[in-house]
């Protein structure tokens, strides 16, 4: 016990030193220091974790005081009545609403989470199948310099249309409004894809296709050895954005199509005039969005450190 | 002339860029009349100052850069491009990130032997090679995860696993510190030594070339950089690099190509 004690007590004076400073502090004396209670590690440990402290409350606070500064002036202009709710009231209409999400009186009638859970799986069967086209057709376009000329003016054309334009067309072909939404999400979900993906493969280090000349591998050997490993952050950055855009659309989508979903959900709430449970949707969608992009960045991070 | 003597051999190649924009029209001639003829199992190294196109006229034989003038022919055979029977060891190692330095250099046995061996034969040759270049307790990690002296032995051995008819080396050990370029380059004269490699080596370091080569070859300035001089080193292997230090033939080699290097040809920017 005194042999840690003795040990520790040079690293004590130190940090009291750096702490307070004053030239006098430097000519503590032995006996003085030796007074010290036993557990001299014990202020060296506390200000690390006061440091810890501190750089969790800068991370943490200022985002709270914005979202505070958010409801403080929503407040503040809801003060005076009007038809927006104020927070307290839109509080608990949440709270009354998220007692029971998962409630089913009949399809034009659910609860909120079977309506974000009907909206993320057409976002992920439209997305999945933008993948599984749009990250071929990027290796393609990326590998093989006609054929990008050939399709890339069409991506340029086709790519500023809004994915809503495409809806007409998926109910024609679909007859049903559900495929037709997802039909919109793959739409928009493809062009970052294919693009992201094409890029990627072009800048594909000269030196990686040199040792697949060298070693005059196969084309699938270049392919899952050298192109998809380089090619991978590309295209996590391609997903990250056709995601974020999915989301955006399919609110929109669904207020055209009606059904079940989010989107749907904010419409009907319009038509019975709950203008609370808007506000609910619309922190909801913006939570679930933030969800989504947080997983992808979480996925990318990880693979680029095995890589 | 037997064809060992003729193992590579370069015929009046040169080599031109074009670089003339829209309207004007201009090429730029980088090597020109090179010819180079090296044995079976020599070690030939070239030398001269940057720009002069040595790692040019090294692309050239491993196929990577076809030229525009003259032919290369390995083996009685025209350089159609690149192959494995022409390993390269890259200046940067060039080694895929994503795979074990086992799995870097599996990925060359596989390719070349795979159709004649078994997958065991396979790994254990690359077990083997591995071991060779001293990197048998390391071969299961990534190359983030190991020095830049064993970043470029996972190189070399992928180049020897594919036993090439010839290894070219672009300036291997130009980036290593100079303890870790001794070491692997008396290990590279060991392999040498019992593989009879032929090679083809550039450098810019003259007591690498002395020490390594059969024949140094001496490049003019570019552009329109072409052979010099060709220098041959007579020093009997095995060669060991203390007692070399005060040979007074490898001092007569060394001035030699210095001479050369910086008394017939300045640097471009010092001149």
């Amino acid at each position: 016990m005194t042999a840690i004690t003795v040990n520790d007590l040079p690293e004590t004076e130190d940090s009291d030193i750096r702490e307070t400073a004053p030239a006098a502090k430097r000519h503590i004396t032995q006996s003085e220091v030796a007074e010290l209670p036993t557990t001299a590690s014990a202020p060296s440990s506390a200000t690390e974790s006061a440091a810890a402290l501190r750089a969790f409350f800068g991370a943490i606070l200022p985002p709270i005081f914005g979202l505070f500064l958010l409801i403080s002036v929503w407040h503040l202009a809801t003060l005076g009545g009007g038809s927006i709710p104020s927070p307290a009231k839109t509080w608990k209409a949440a709270t009354v609403l998220f007692a029971d999400p998962f409630y089913s009186n009949g399809p034009n009638d659910q609860g909120i989470g079977w309506n974000i859970l009907s909206s993320l799986q057409r976002v992920a069967i439209g997305f999945g199948f933008a993948a599984l086209v749009g990250i071929p057709a990027g290796f393609l376009l990326g590998r093989f310099t006609l054929l990008a000329s050939i399709v890339n003016p069409l991506i340029s054309l086709l790519r500023p249309v809004s994915p809503l334009a495409w809806l007409p067309i998926g109910l024609l072909v679909f007859k049903r409004a559900d495929p037709a939404a997802t039909w919109t999400i793959f739409i928009c979900s493809i062009w970052p894809m294919i693009m992201n993906t094409a890029q990627g493969v072009q800048r594909v280090p000269q030196d990686y296709l040199n040792v697949a000349r060298v070693l005059n591998l196969s084309e699938w050997k270049i392919v899952t050895k050298i192109l998809f490993p380089s090619v991978l952050p590309y295209m996590l950055t391609g997903i990250r954005l056709s995601i974020g855009t999915a989301w955006l659309v399919i609110v929109a989508a669904e207020m055209l199509t009606g059904g079940v979903g989010i989107g749907f959900w904010v419409w009907d709430e319009w038509n019975n005039l709950k203008v609370e449970h808007i506000i609910i949707a619309i922190f909801v969608i913006g939570i679930v969005g933030l969800l989504l992009e947080q997983m992808l960045i979480l996925l990318a991070k990880r693979l680029h450190t095995e890589g | 002339m037997r064809n060992e003597d003729r193992y590579v051999s370069v015929e009046n190649a040169g080599m031109s860029f074009d670089i003339g924009k829209s309207g004007k029209k201009g090429k730029f001639i980088a090597l020109r009349d090179i010819n180079l003829h090296i044995h079976q199992g020599e070690f030939v190294t070239l030398i001269g100052h940057s720009g002069c196109g040595k790692s040019t006229l090294l692309n050239l034989i491993a196929g990577l850069t076809m030229p525009t003038a003259g032919v290369l022919i390995c083996a009685g055979r025209e350089i159609p491009g690149p192959g494995p029977e022409r390993a390269v060891v890259f200046q940067n190692h060039s080694l895929l990130p994503w795979l074990t330095c086992f799995e870097n250099v599996y990925l060359a046995v596989e390719r070349v032997f795979s159709k004649t061996e078994l997958k065991v034969e396979l790994k254990a040759r690359t077990q083997r090679v591995l071991e060779l270049v001293g990197l048998a307790h390391a071969m299961h990690k990534y190359p983030g995860e190991v020095s830049g002296g064993m970043k470029q032995r996972v190189g070399i051995a992928r180049a020897l696993a594919m036993e090439p008819k010839v290894l070219l080396m672009d300036e291997p050990f130009g980036a290593l510190d100079a303890l870790t370029r001794a070491r692997l380059q008396d290990e590279l004269m060991t392999i040498c030594a019992a593989t009879h490699a032929t090679v083809v080596m550039v450098t810019h370091d003259v007591d690498e070339a002395v020490l390594l080569s059969d024949r140094i070859v001496m490049m003019t300035n570019g552009p329109e950089a072409t052979i010099g001089e060709i220098l041959s080193v007579d020093l009997p292997r095995p060669r060991a690099r203390l007692s070399l230090a005060h040979d007074p033939k490898y001092m007569d080699y060394r001035s030699a190509v210095i001479e050369f290097l910086y008394a017939k040809q300045q640097h471009p920017l010092a001149a």
